[in-house]
């Protein structure tokens, strides 16, 4: 019981869990899944599916995030994948062509890895602070999305492109599946492989990495490329959804729920370690939060209220000093500032 | 390395001097136009959150354009202090007449004084403020949002006057403190209050985006198993929530009645198609009436405190009709 207690991933996984049972507490069938026209239908497939993009959004931002940077600029970069797609499939003759909409999404993400490399270049080739790096594109990048769709919202009526967001494959959301090959994806090259451990050692200290000879350079501009691909593909799925792109309101703020979702996953902002796994939990969180709004009838005018002092107390009960305070615990565990990470920044192989 | 941070650092550097440059010379062509004859005009957009608001603002552009007054336009990305913030900067830009659409109802007074002092006169248009002191703007051009509202509960209690069950409906209300939120949930209330059967079961913000719809919509579709109505503040979220009703395996316009407020394209479309029983119009063509508005205030003429605009609704078979021949 106790290593489940102690388990960092305890605390988000049990706010999790008590949404839940809120959300049970006032709709009884919540937790029920059916199949409705061939596919998995239920509020549970719904946070799945509309926290997908956020999932991966903050999937990015983890690594980012490791090697202690942050990228504010993935919501702009959310708004320019979707309208570029959006904006290409609009102009086809057949806008259910298969070889078109590839040739959209190929664009898209296009875009996204040049934008994620030119953050990466400024923080890693020009030495600027990521937080004012990447504050270009997030204020500019609205700009050039709007720029594309001409501040008009771009509807588009493609089935193929439809899939992406909205569509359904083996009864599961097509989102979901794009979510869960992502994350296996940068599970298996950043924990089966020494990749994760030379992203953290750039986060726990650049310069002594690059001496042990760590490509680190090369590393940050890829791990920033990587996290805008991550919201290039969010992009894609979130415009999909709706069958239209949406320059000003897509993505919006999406970059404040993924750093939050990364950090109720127990990732220190400081960087030099990381959990996939807890940030994933921690957007789950975030879009259950949402989803236990609209169900449980919180009024518009209380929800920002509401989502705050859910987040308050995820973030108290996360703090070790603060349960020991409050639970007056005698202190089993060490205080909480230096733990484990050190240990794992010596582990470096050279 | 060294050689070339400096290189990008003076690259940096000369960005900034030119953006400052940019600025500086806006500045002084709008000083310069105002001694012209010319009237240069500020506008504050709230955003382009839908098709109903690009529209708007496509009217207001093309209108300056063709009545020789010289525009300058912001987005405020429905934010109130980047509204503010534009507004700010017009004042400091002297121009002659500042409109604006302000994205929620309050918190206005400060920065309407101090374009007063500054002697600009401000018009609103499409949405109202709730300030006391009235003769801190010349004007209040746009709809009657609480009107909008009595009108789509007039035709639903038409459509359901002969029925004597419960009427469940579910209400996506606009961005949450804005004037068309506010007022349209109040007139819709107002008519279908005077009878019981009417009942609003879930009533939340969609944020009048498409997005926000179809997520909202979809927990409702799966905390209330059994609903009627859908009144949407405006059409995009309607559309939104269109697709997730479809995605309930239900029929929207059948299954669900659905009344929606604005006419943009994309609704009146699928109010033809009868995925929509309702629309209230919202005309987004306000330019004209805008821009002859600004000369008379610059003028120092007398100008009406509130102005509206012409307004009709729409059944499917009007849809059809008006369909081929709509400007947007």
């Amino acid at each position: 019981m106790t290593a489940l207690v102690r388990h960092r991933l305890f605390w988000p996984a049990a706010v999790l869990v008590l949404l839940l049972a809120a959300n049970v507490a006032f709709t009884p069938g919540f937790l029920s899944i059916e199949m409705k026209d061939g596919h998995l239908y239920g509020s549970l497939i719904d946070i799945f599916r509309f926290g997908a993009p956020l999932i991966l959004v903050a999937i990015g931002m983890t690594l980012v995030i490791a090697t202690g940077g942050i990228d504010l600029s993935v919501g702009s970069v959310v708004a320019i994948s979707g309208a570029l797609a959006c904006l290409h499939i609009s102009g086809l003759p057949d806008q259910n062509d298969v070889g078109g909409v590839l040739a959209a999404v190929g664009l898209a993400l296009g875009l996204a890895l040049v934008l994620g490399a030119w953050n990466g270049f400024l923080v890693a080739g020009v030495g600027i602070q990521p937080i004012i790096a990447t504050l270009i594109i997030m204020v500019a990048g609205r700009g050039l999305a709007q720029l594309i769709t001409d501040g008009q919202i771009v509807t588009v009526n493609s089935d193929s492109y439809k899939l992406i967001g909205g569509g359904y494959w083996l009864t599961l959301p097509f989102g979901i599946l794009i979510v869960l090959a992502v994350l296996a994806l940068t599970a298996f090259l950043t924990r089966r492989l020494a990749l994760g451990l030379l992203v953290e050692s750039i986060g726990g200290n650049a310069t002594a990495s690059r001496l042990a000879g760590i490509r680190s350079r090369g590393l940050t501009v890829a791990v920033y490329a990587f996290c805008a691909l991550c919201a290039g593909i969010a992009g894609l799925m979130i415009s999909s959804n709706v069958s239209s792109a949406d320059g000003n309101n897509a993505g919006l703020w999406i970059e404040l729920d993924a750093i939050l979702a990364v950090v109720i996953g127990g990732t220190s902002l400081m960087g030099g370690r990381f959990s996939l796994g807890g940030t994933v939990l921690g957007a789950l969180v975030i879009q259950t939060l949402t989803t236990t709004i609209y169900s449980i009838g919180i009024p518009p005018e209380t929800t920002l209220l509401f989502k705050a002092l859910v987040v308050t107390v995820v973030c108290l009960v996360q703090s070790s000093a603060f349960r020991e305070k409050v639970f007056q615990r005698r202190g089993r565990r060490r205080p909480a500032a230096p733990r484990a990470t050190d240990d794992e920044k010596v582990e470096v192989p050279a | 390395m060294t050689v070339f941070k400096k290189m990008s650092a003076l690259l940096l550097a000369g960005v900034t001097i030119m953006a400052a440059a940019g600025c500086g010379g806006g500045g002084e062509a709008a000083g310069g136009g105002s001694g012209d004859g010319k009237i240069t005009m500020g506008f504050a957009q709230v955003g382009a959150e839908s098709g109903w608001r690009t529209a708007n603002t496509k009217s207001i552009q093309e209108s300056a354009k063709t009545a020789g007054i010289e525009l300058k336009f912001s987005d405020a990305q429905q934010k109130q202090e980047n509204q503010i913030k534009a507004i700010r900067s017009y004042i400091q830009q002297k121009v002659d007449v500042i409109a604006f659409s302000p994205v929620v109802e309050s918190g206005w007074d400060n920065v309407l004084k101090e374009a007063q002092a500054a002697k600009i006169p401000v018009i609103l248009t499409d949405r109202a403020v709730d300030s006391a002191d009235t003769s801190l703007y010349k004007t209040f051009l746009g709809s009657d949002f609480v009107e909008e509202g009595r009108k789509a509960g007039k035709w639903l209690v038409e459509e359901y006057k002969d029925s004597t069950d419960t009427v469940n409906i579910v209400e996506l209300q606009g961005t949450t403190g804005s004037a068309p939120a506010n007022d349209r949930k109040a007139g819709f209330a107002e008519v279908i209050g005077a009878e019981s059967k009417f009942k609003v079961v879930a009533s939340q913000t969609g944020d009048f985006t498409r997005a926000k719809g179809k997520e909202v919509m979809e927990a409702f579709l799966k905390s209330n198993p059994d609903i009627d109505v859908l009144y949407a503040h405006n059409d995009d979220m309607g559309l939104g929530a269109i697709e997730a009703i479809e995605g309930a395996g239900k029929v929207p316009g059948k299954d669900i009645k659905i009344i929606t407020v604005d006419a943009v394209k994309d609704g009146m479309q699928a109010l033809a198609d009868g995925k929509i029983n309702f629309i209230v119009e919202c005309s987004p063509i306000l330019g004209p009436q805008l821009m002859d508005l600004a000369k008379k205030v610059v003028a120092g003429e007398q100008v009406p405190a509130r102005v509206l605009t012409e307004e009709t609704t729409f059944t499917p078979e009007q849809a059809k009709a008006a369909l081929p021949t709509r400007p947007y």
